[in-house]
């Protein structure tokens, strides 16, 4: 007889109403190892998780933790059984400390003069033994993601958890915090904590873990031992196909300025300067990335230079037009001047997820006098050229009056780019090109912002994917706290450099080699 | 994940019949409750709103007031604005439509008439929509809660006009004078009987067709014209309309400026079409009914009228059973109304996944 599993599932099958999201799952996980758990977006690890954690019921199937059949019906019961979970986006009280969130839901009476102090000991014991430094008497909000991920961790350890669970954990980490979790996370392990990590990055599976189960439209299709396998027998087995991982380009040959932005600033309702002069060239025929962990001004400067926000000062220069706060233009004229933009958020911005295709591939231009007669709608205009666009970009299925909520990641960004890059722009913003995508999609994405740019278009690139800054653009400019904190050329960028300006470590360096 | 496919029927048709028949099977434990034959009571109800041509008449009446409240609510509803002010707009709207009758009536013929009273039932219901759609637009007050506020401003200022400035003089109730025959909206009795076609008298007018225009016009704004557009994408999505450079405080304004002159509508039915004269409190609840029917008809103009006959036959036949089963007082009969409200709205979704994964199951 082998040691049990920490946890192993059986045949689970999960409905929702027509959607089969898991089906017939199994999974055994080794106690006291790491083990990754990838897919595509939507193949249905999320649903799994949450069964494991209490929050749906499985419809069939077994689930044994430790060795013994257990029913977890909610996540008291998970916790009950020692599951802890950190999820994607931080379940904390912000304004709380760390001690007061960690005994949150487990304060131990109702006086919670004894709680605290019980918690106080308990935690330093957690922290010596896992060596997780916190300060336990810091606010949440004043603490950087890495730490408030670290927070999670020991919230779920201090409630007893044997095994846990961390869904995409990597996603508001520069690289260094990311290397960081996972040398917690091994020592985690050396104490006999069983992890289980679940992400759609290859590179952190093979970097992190011990076992990995693959996943693919709600099936689990493969079983490895993370030493046995590689990046390419993993990319395959979660796209069903195979896949290429890197992106040819040539030589940019950038010529003229197409937009000069000069001393951007942009406040947010709460009066709180979200984008701080921020100066920039875009030339035609290059593409310049934005690099920066998600949340430093990125998403302001691409919804400024849109007309999304109108700025509060500085001034754009964007084919003959001067924009400046007082000149400000709405996205409807920016696009009237030849300025598209594929937002970052496809489902929120770029899209109507509740329209039917045809629909939302007119999105922005529905007052082009393509689509209208002197009072009506021209339908038939519209079904035609969304007909010719779907066969010309290969969205799947090809059919303009499907909702738009029915399509894939993919083929719904493929709406998007196919939309704004049909007008002919002068400039592109693009946010997240592959967000959600297919990583089978995701080569063919990159494949026309690189055919984009040899067309002489300007594109600004923003992403938080490093590895994809760094395959597409030839410039690259960093941002921190809302401000530009360097810039180099694309060729002399490695992860390295880049998630040390994005954590600003390097930024003194930088200005000094600026000086020199 | 795998999609599988639903027929559209099951939606659009099967779920909410189910839900109606849930409703009538609670309200038939009611009225077994309180000792009645719950299958003579449908039956009452039944024959009063349908089983005979007067009866026909006064549920297509009531159905009118709905269709326009219905409309209402769910054009703002489409664009995202939950406009629970359709009262207090019917009730102004409906002010509109009996100012313009008491100025104009001795000088102008019916066919002017008819489209002066639409503009002024229109102009003045738009008006009291245009107060909370500005406050929203500019301020950013909620809309709900300045709507549902208007309706009691309406209200007071209604008894206010008519006890001070409208009242027939030298009289002690609280009406206009009765306007001259040349503002009265023809009946339907008298529209048909010149087509040879005779049908009992009812208080079914002419409004009737304007409301059926109206589900048409609606209809076309909405799904065919490049407004309807910015108005369903900021209804689905705001932050998109916002990318799409859609200004939505504008769309705001002129989404609850047709949303006010809808329910001012209201006007032509009661005011001049029936009552021939200014009162209080013709609106009896239309404007709040109206968001029945607009959650049960879906939001789309054939399911608004589809949902406004069947509250208007519940009005209608509620209160002829009512009449014939005296037990039944007329509160049992608002229950029931309200039982529909709550399964086709606020349950609308109990027994969806459960019928879905019927047909799923059998298509597999």
């Amino acid at each position: 007889m082998t040691t049990p599993y920490a946890i192993e599932l059986r045949n689970i099958s999960k409905r929702f109403g027509a959607v089969q999201a898991n089906k017939d799952i199994c999974l055994k996980v080794t106690a006291g190892s790491i083990h990754g758990v990838i897919g595509e977006n939507g193949a249905g690890k999320s649903t799994l998780m949450s069964i494991i954690y209490g929050f749906y019921e499985a419809d069939s199937g077994d689930i044994e933790v430790g060795g013994e059949g257990v029913r977890i019906r909610t996540s008291e019961d998970a916790i009950r059984y020692g599951i802890g979970m950190v999820h994607q986006h931080f379940m904390l009280v912000e304004n709380f400390t760390v001690l007061e969130n960690i005994i949150l839901g487990a304060e131990g009476g109702a006086l919670l003069k004894g709680g605290i102090e019980n918690a106080r000991a308990e935690l330093h014991r957690l922290e010596q033994e896992y060596s997780l430094d916190v300060d336990i008497d810091a606010v949440v909000e004043d603490l950087p993601v890495g730490l408030q991920q670290r927070v999670e961790i020991l919230k779920a350890l201090y409630r007893g958890a044997k095994v846990l669970i961390l869904d995409e954990p990597t996603g508001v980490l520069t690289p260094q915090e990311a290397d960081h979790l996972f040398r917690i996370l091994k020592s985690l392990k050396e104490q006999g904590v069983t992890v289980i990590i679940i992400t759609h990055k290859l590179r952190e599976i093979l970097a992190s873990t011990d076992n990995v189960s693959v996943m693919r439209q709600g099936q689990m299709v493969a079983d490895r031992v993370t030493a046995q396998t590689n990046k390419e027998e993993l990319a395959e087995l979660m796209v069903g196909k195979k896949v290429r991982l890197t992106v040819d380009k040539n030589e940019a040959k950038p010529t003229d300025v197409v937009l000069a932005a000069k001393d951007l600033s942009w406040f947010d309702e709460q009066g709180i300067e979200r984008l701080k002069k921020v100066s920039l060239d875009l030339k035609a025929g290059e593409i310049v990335g934005v690099a920066g962990v998600s949340g430093n001004g990125q998403s302001e400067l691409l919804s400024v230079l849109s007309g999304i926000s109108p700025l509060s000062s500085g001034e754009i220069q964007f084919n003959g037009e001067t924009i400046n706060a007082k000149n400000s233009k709405n996205a409807q004229q920016m696009r009237d001047l030849k300025m598209a933009h594929v937002p970052e958020d496809r489902h929120k911005m770029g899209l109507v997820t509740g329209f039917e295709a045809y629909e939302s591939a007119i999105l922005g231009y529905h007052n082009s006098n393509a689509y209208n007669g002197k009072l009506l709608l021209d339908r038939q205009a519209m079904l035609d050229e969304c007909n010719e666009r779907m066969q010309k970009w290969d969205v799947r299925p090809p059919n303009p009056h499907l909702k738009t909520a029915n399509f894939s990641g993919g083929n719904q960004q493929k709406i998007v780019i196919a939309r704004e890059v049909e007008q002919n722009p002068d400039v592109l913003l693009i946010g997240q090109p592959t967000r959600g995508v297919d990583i089978g999609a995701i080569e063919n994405i990159h494949e026309e912002i690189i055919k984009l740019r040899d067309a002489g278009k300007a594109i600004l690139l923003v992403s938080v994917e490093l590895d994809e800054i760094m395959a597409l653009s030839d410039r690259i400019i960093v941002m921190l706290d809302g401000a530009i904190v360097g810039e180099l050329n694309a060729k002399d960028a490695d992860e390295r450099t880049l998630g040390l300006m994005m954590a600003n470590a390097l930024n003194d360096e930088v200005k000094e080699g600026n000086q020199a | 994940m795998s999609q599988a496919k639903v027929p559209v029927w099951v939606n659009v048709a099967l779920i909410p019949f189910i839900n109606i028949m849930l409703a009538f099977l609670v309200s038939a434990l009611i009225i077994l409750s309180i000792g009645e034959n719950p299958i003579e009571a449908a039956s009452y109800l039944i024959y009063g709103a349908f089983g005979y041509e007067e009866g026909i008449g006064y549920t297509l009446y009531y159905t009118t007031n709905l269709i326009f409240t219905g409309l209402a609510v769910s054009i703002a509803f489409k664009a995202g604005i939950f406009n629970i002010g359709g009262e207090g707009q019917a009730y102004i709207g409906g002010l509109g439509v009996g100012l313009t009758c008491l100025a104009f009536d001795s000088t102008m013929p019916l066919y002017i008439m008819i489209p002066l009273c639409i503009i002024g039932g229109a102009v003045f219901g738009a008006a009291w929509a245009y107060i909370p759609a500005y406050l929203n637009a500019k301020r950013g007050s909620h809309v709900v809660i300045t709507t549902i506020m208007f309706n009691f401003i309406a209200s007071s200022l209604m008894v206010y006009l008519m006890v001070n400035w409208l009242k027939k003089e030298g009289s002690m109730s609280l009406r206009s004078r009765e306007f001259e025959e040349s503002a009265w909206l023809p009946y339907m009795h008298e529209i048909l009987a010149p087509l040879g076609i005779t049908i009992e008298s009812s208080p079914l007018n002419g409004s009737f067709i304007w409301a059926l225009i109206c589900c048409v016009l609606i209809w076309i704004l909405i799904w065919h014209t490049r407004w309807g557009y910015q108005l369903r994408t900021l209804g689905m999505s705001a932050t998109a309309a916002v990318y799409a450079g859609i200004e939505n405080g504008k769309v705001t304004i002129w989404v609850m400026l047709i949303s006010g002159a809808l329910a001012g509508f209201v006007g032509l039915n009661e005011i001049m079409g029936v009552n021939h004269s200014l009162l209080l409190n013709f609106t009896a609840g239309y404007g709040f009914a109206g968001i029945a029917v607009s959650l049960m008809g879906r939001n789309h103009p054939i399911g608004i009228v589809l949902a406004a006959i069947l509250f208007g036959a519940l009005y209608q036949g509620g209160s002829e059973l009512a009449f014939e089963i005296p037990t039944i007082t007329p509160e049992i009969v608002v229950v029931i109304q309200g039982l529909v409200i709550l399964f086709s709205g606020a349950l609308e979704h109990m027994c969806k996944d459960r019928v879905e994964s019927l047909f799923i199951r059998k298509a597999a």
